[in-house]
């Protein structure tokens, strides 16, 4: 009897660990980010890494604005882009398409999750970038060109969870909603897009965390010019480029300013998941 | 009168025959049960009546049903106004997971119909129909699901009301609800037949003996037997429908 409560206890104890072990590394990534990255924020002022537009680091200048924009300005596009396709493609595919389209067209969109970034980032240069120079003017590394190319990278996240959220409504929404007189489009409109929102919603935050953060496409197609964009067929840089391109080489305040990048990066992406939460809770009340 | 004539109705899932060669003739502001076995076409038969079984990707129609003279299997029926004139409840509750308000006008947004005063008039009207107005009336911005489910099966009824309606179909209406809510359900039938053609399929007998005026009895996607009620259950003409309602098969 006492040696099976003990091991039961035994296991409780594993479970937790594992457990809090995600929890921690979480927190460890965090501490570890803003130790590293605060004191320099602290030393020049808040001010000037947030709004000064200057990036000189080995000079001090550590004017974080551009990239800030950089980062809004692609993550903004890439929803543009991603969110409508991602929502028509869903709705279509569980509404208006016949079960053996959905079949085999999910999969396939699922597949493109797959594709590793590098690769989208290829297709961007290779591509995207002289299409976009050659139809739009400007450098083809530009604002624009990410956009599209992290708005397809969102994509599969978008749709396969929109359509997931679609798929678990009770088919007696739609049945009710026909039996009305109703025609699909207004049963799509008026009745499964409210009753599915917190997962589109949810899909939408996982989708937009992917924008920001992505990084390796992001590089290879943007331009990543650290000064500010007066057009989007101008280049940026993103917050998560500024730190890949030049982490390889730093040291000294260089490096922590780095980490500031990263901590304003975190800011940000908390500040962006906690406005979509409260959308989703105000929308459900 | 007659409100809806079924000729030659048969229905075809793939290569299975769901409904044998149905003819039938429901009465004007009458109650007509379907009741037979599970499986035996009942629920089939009742989503001819409004095309539901369109929705059916595999389902095939052939016969005719007419409803006040016109064949809605015609190629110019237009479905939404088909639907918006015979409703329908089904056998779970189905209300959206919108507001009673808004569950209730549904049918009329759909419909185009937008005057505040027309609306405002059918919620209540459509309400009181399913005596729910009293209770419901200072909580009208509630969602529906947080309701119990007889108030939601009334709920559902009263949207189907709420755009006028002369035929309501009633697939086992009552099968997720208990026996008092059962039957005051069944009281409310009585009122509403006044003013409706009431079609409700059932596996309940005593529900069919009830409350109906006609009964039918469905057997393996053959119509049986239709005629008054109290013929039917005292006095069948065929052997099948006896052994059924003694409850000798089923």
């Amino acid at each position: 009897m006492r040696g099976k409560e003990n091991r039961e206890k035994l296991i409780q104890l594993f479970l937790l660990t594992i457990a809090l072990s995600a929890i921690s590394i979480l927190a460890l990534i965090s501490i570890f980010i803003f130790t590293e990255g605060l004191p320099i924020m602290f030393r020049h002022g808040f001010k000037k890494f947030l709004f000064s537009l200057d990036w000189y680091p080995s000079e001090g200048y550590f004017g974080l604005l551009p990239m800030i924009i950089g980062s809004l300005l692609v993550t903004a596009g890439a929803m543009v882009i991603g969110v409508p396709l991602g929502l028509a493609g869903a709705i279509y595919l569980t509404q208006f398409s016949s079960k053996k389209v959905r079949n085999l067209v999910k999969p396939m969109i699922e597949l493109l999750a797959g594709i590793p970034s590098v690769v989208y980032g290829f297709i961007g240069v290779v591509i995207l970038v002289p299409f976009v120079r050659e139809n739009f003017g400007g450098p083809g590394f530009s604002v624009f060109t990410a956009s599209i190319i992290l708005g397809i990278m969102i994509l599969p996240t978008i749709l396969s969870i929109s359509i997931d959220s679609l798929m678990a409504l009770p088919p007696s929404y739609r049945e009710g909603s026909i039996a009305l007189g109703a025609t699909q489009w207004q049963t799509v409109r008026m009745v499964l897009l409210p009753a599915a929102r917190s997962g589109i919603i949810a899909s939408l935050i996982l989708g937009l965390g992917r924008a920001v953060g992505e990084t390796m496409a992001v590089i290879m197609i943007a331009g990543n010019a650290t000064a500010l964009p007066r057009s989007i067929l101008d280049p940026v840089r993103t917050l998560t480029s500024n730190i890949a391109l030049e982490m390889g080489y730093v040291s000294g305040e260089h490096r922590q300013a780095l980490f500031a990048t990263g901590v304003i990066l975190f800011i940000i992406i908390m500040i962006l998941n906690t406005m979509a939460n409260l959308t989703s809770k105000r929308m459900a009340s | 009168m007659i409100s809806i004539e079924v000729k030659n109705l048969s229905v075809f899932y793939g290569s299975f025959q769901a409904l044998k060669n149905i003819n039938i003739k429901i009465e004007r502001q009458k109650i007509s049960a379907l009741i037979g076995p599970s499986g035996c076409g009942k629920t089939t038969f009742l989503r001819c009546l409004n095309r539901m079984n369109d929705l059916i990707d595999e389902a095939r129609v052939v016969g005719e049903v007419f409803i006040d003279g016109l064949n809605i299997y015609e190629e110019k029926v237009d479905l939404l106004e088909l639907r918006r004139r015979v409703g329908m409840v089904f056998q779970r509750p189905n209300p959206f997971p919108l507001s009673i308000e808004d569950n209730i006008l549904y049918g009329l947004k759909v419909h185009r119909i937008n005057d505040p005063k027309i609306m405002e008039e059918r919620l209540i009207k459509s309400l009181e129909a399913v005596q729910l107005w009293p209770q419901l009336k200072n909580q009208l911005r509630k969602n529906a699901l947080t309701l119990s489910l007889e108030q939601q099966q009334r709920l559902c009824l009263a949207r189907a009301l709420a755009v006028e309606p002369e035929i309501l179909l009633m697939d086992e209406p009552c099968s997720a609800l208990d026996p008092i809510a059962t039957a005051r359900i069944e009281e409310l039938m009585f009122e509403l037949k006044k003013k409706y053609t009431i079609v409700i399929v059932t596996h309940n007998m005593q529900q069919a003996a009830r409350v109906s005026d006609f009964t039918g009895y469905f057997l393996l996607g053959e119509l049986i037997e239709f005629g008054e009620t109290h013929q039917i259950f005292t006095a069948p003409a065929d052997k099948r429908t006896e052994d059924y309602i003694t409850g000798r098969y089923g």
